[in-house]
């Protein structure tokens, strides 16, 4: 999957801070040779992490946070030493600019970010409405991505997918405005009929924005994934930690990425550490 | 008369800013905003909408703090995936949150400060959702230690926009913009003081027992203006008292703010 991609794309990750992010993907990123990746995202430890690798020629996002520990320190290293370019949006920009991407359209007007810094230092254009009222109104650029990589509960080779949890964020947005998008499940099956069809209005995006499943067992760890698992606040103590003491990620990437899936999940304990871990509380 | 504490004082402080908001949902970001928009919904504002902190809609408002995963009571639901149509892009909401910087205008920061765009010198948050929120929907500010490097004279970014006319260009409608309330440990203040252009600017409006004009002055890094009358602001009850507590099990809120001092000095 992750060879399918090439040095300078831009691709997006779905979740939200510390949820739902397709953390096993974003490590076999981690574990390759890409480089002068353009990153969009709401962003979490994936952000981080790609950072710290520096993976990133550009940053798109609206925050980068790890919820319980709010600033996510290996981000802000990356920010703080000016390794990245960056266009900082607001949350909602951010959605707008995928669902320009996703309907094929240039822009998407908004009034969200007028009296702020961020059409200035982002380069934003202004449009005015071309009816009476005339109103200016902010263009939202279109967030066009070459791949989004997303984690679903459940998939069958063809890309039908389900999506539970309480929350599914942004995640058939990004689907929708890529040109490929790579999906990642707890459980694989083969044909979806056979197996789940009254969890049918869980398909939260059609087959036809899917272009490659994979089944990755607590392939979001250490994000949450309900209802399967929680989030691991103390793996991301540990990478938070990490930091600051060593602070150099060559010698700390075989703890969070390791050389595999299975020798990653090896590190927190394995899988039947990561399906008790409990659902967050907010 | 029971010790009411500072942290106490400005929960019910900031409950008033969510009185009379009609059926929106009431967002407080923080253990002292959450723990107040709680209170004003079980108290004088039980049309308020509130979620549990997630993505449920509820009418009991849930406790902060360690609690069951399912201890919540489901009444509706306002996923992210839906908050920017639902909530913040319809104006039905109020949120009172605690940006890094708040400067003369009303103008918040939550994202960097110091350096550039490029090299920030101290990168935070980001912006989050604060361009929107302020575009489209009241909003009201908590800050549990008033100094000059809060309140300071002009934003390092500007992340939420405010009553500043320079940064207004032709033909943009900036009618959504409404700053209601800021509570910090010292006093109330409100966005109707005489600002620039007609537009607000911020005014004391209480000051908590025991503080002055002066001391809220010289921990504030632009000039303030004053309500004619500065009455001292009020303290919870014991029925605000007990709605506070059952809210907060744990008294999380006790590590707001510094020591977590009495709202009045014994003696």
């Amino acid at each position: 999957m992750v060879a399918q991609l090439s040095d300078g794309m831009t691709i997006g990750i779905g979740g939200w801070g510390p949820r739902r992010k397709p953390m096993a993907l974003v490590r076999e990123l981690l574990r390759s040779d890409l480089k002068d990746l353009t990153i969009v995202a709401y962003g979490g430890a994936d952000v981080g992490m790609l950072c710290a690798a520096g993976k990133v020629k550009k940053l798109v996002f609206a925050f980068v946070s790890l919820d319980a520990i709010p600033l996510e320190p290996w981000f802000r290293k990356a920010r703080e030493s000016g390794q990245l370019d960056v266009l900082e949006v607001d949350e909602g920009m951010f959605q707008w600019g995928l669902k320009a991407a996703a309907f094929q359209l240039p822009f998407l007007p908004t009034r969200v970010g007028l009296g702020t810094d961020l059409a200035e230092l982002g380069g934003l254009k202004t449009v005015q409405s071309p009816y009476d009222d005339g109103e200016t109104l902010i263009a939202m650029p279109a967030l066009k991505l070459d791949a989004a990589l997303i984690h679903v509960n459940r998939s069958d080779w063809r890309g039908n997918v389900q999506v539970f949890g309480p929350d599914t964020y942004y995640d058939e947005w990004f689907a929708k405005a890529a040109a490929k998008t790579y999906v990642s499940c707890e459980e694989l099956v083969d044909r979806m009929e056979d197996h789940y069809p009254e969890d049918a209005p869980y398909n939260l995006f059609e087959r036809c924005f899917v272009n490659g499943v994979v089944e990755m067992p607590c392939g979001a760890h250490p994000s949450s994934m309900p209802p399967h698992y929680g989030w691991d606040m103390k793996a991301f103590k540990a990478y938070a930690d990490a930091a600051k003491d060593p602070g150099d990620w060559d010698a700390v990437k075989d703890r969070f990425v390791g050389a595999s899936e299975a020798d990653y999940l090896a590190n927190f304990g394995g899988k039947e550490a990561v399906a008790v871990l409990p659902l967050p509380i907010f | 008369m029971t010790d009411v504490t500072l942290a106490e004082l400005c929960i019910f402080a900031c409950s008033e800013a969510f009185r009379n908001n009609g059926e929106i949902v009431a967002t407080g970001v923080g253990p002292v905003p959450r723990l107040a928009a709680g209170l004003a919904k079980l108290t004088h504002s039980p049309e308020l909408m509130m979620t549990d902190g997630e993505c449920y809609l509820v009418e009991q408002p849930v406790p902060i703090g360690p609690r069951q995963y399912d201890d919540r009571k489901k009444a509706g639901w306002l996923p992210f995936s839906r908050f920017f149509d639902s909530a913040v892009w319809t104006g039905r909401r109020h949120a009172m949150v605690t940006p890094t910087q708040l400067d003369r205008f009303g103008q918040i920061n939550l994202s960097y400060m110091g350096g550039t765009y490029r090299q920030p010198k101290t990168q935070m948050l980001g912006v989050r959702g604060f361009p929107g929120n302020t575009i489209y929907h009241p909003n009201s500010f908590f800050f549990p230690a008033h100094g000059p490097r809060v309140f300071v004279p002009e934003v390092d970014m500007i992340s939420g926009a405010g009553y500043n006319p320079a940064k207004r260009v032709a033909g943009g409608n900036y009618a959504g913009i409404d700053l209601r309330t800021i509570v910090t440990n010292l006093c109330v203040m409100d966005f109707q003081g005489p600002g620039v252009d007609g537009l607000g600017a911020i005014r004391v409006v209480s000051l908590h027992p025991g503080v002055t004009f002066e001391d809220v002055q010289a921990a504030t890094g632009f000039e303030l203006h004053r309500a004619e009358t500065l009455p001292e602001t009020a303290l919870p009850g014991p029925d605000e008292l007990a709605v506070i507590a059952s809210l907060d099990p744990h008294n999380i809120r006790a590590s707001v703010i510094k020591d977590n001092p009495l709202a009045r000095k014994a003696g």
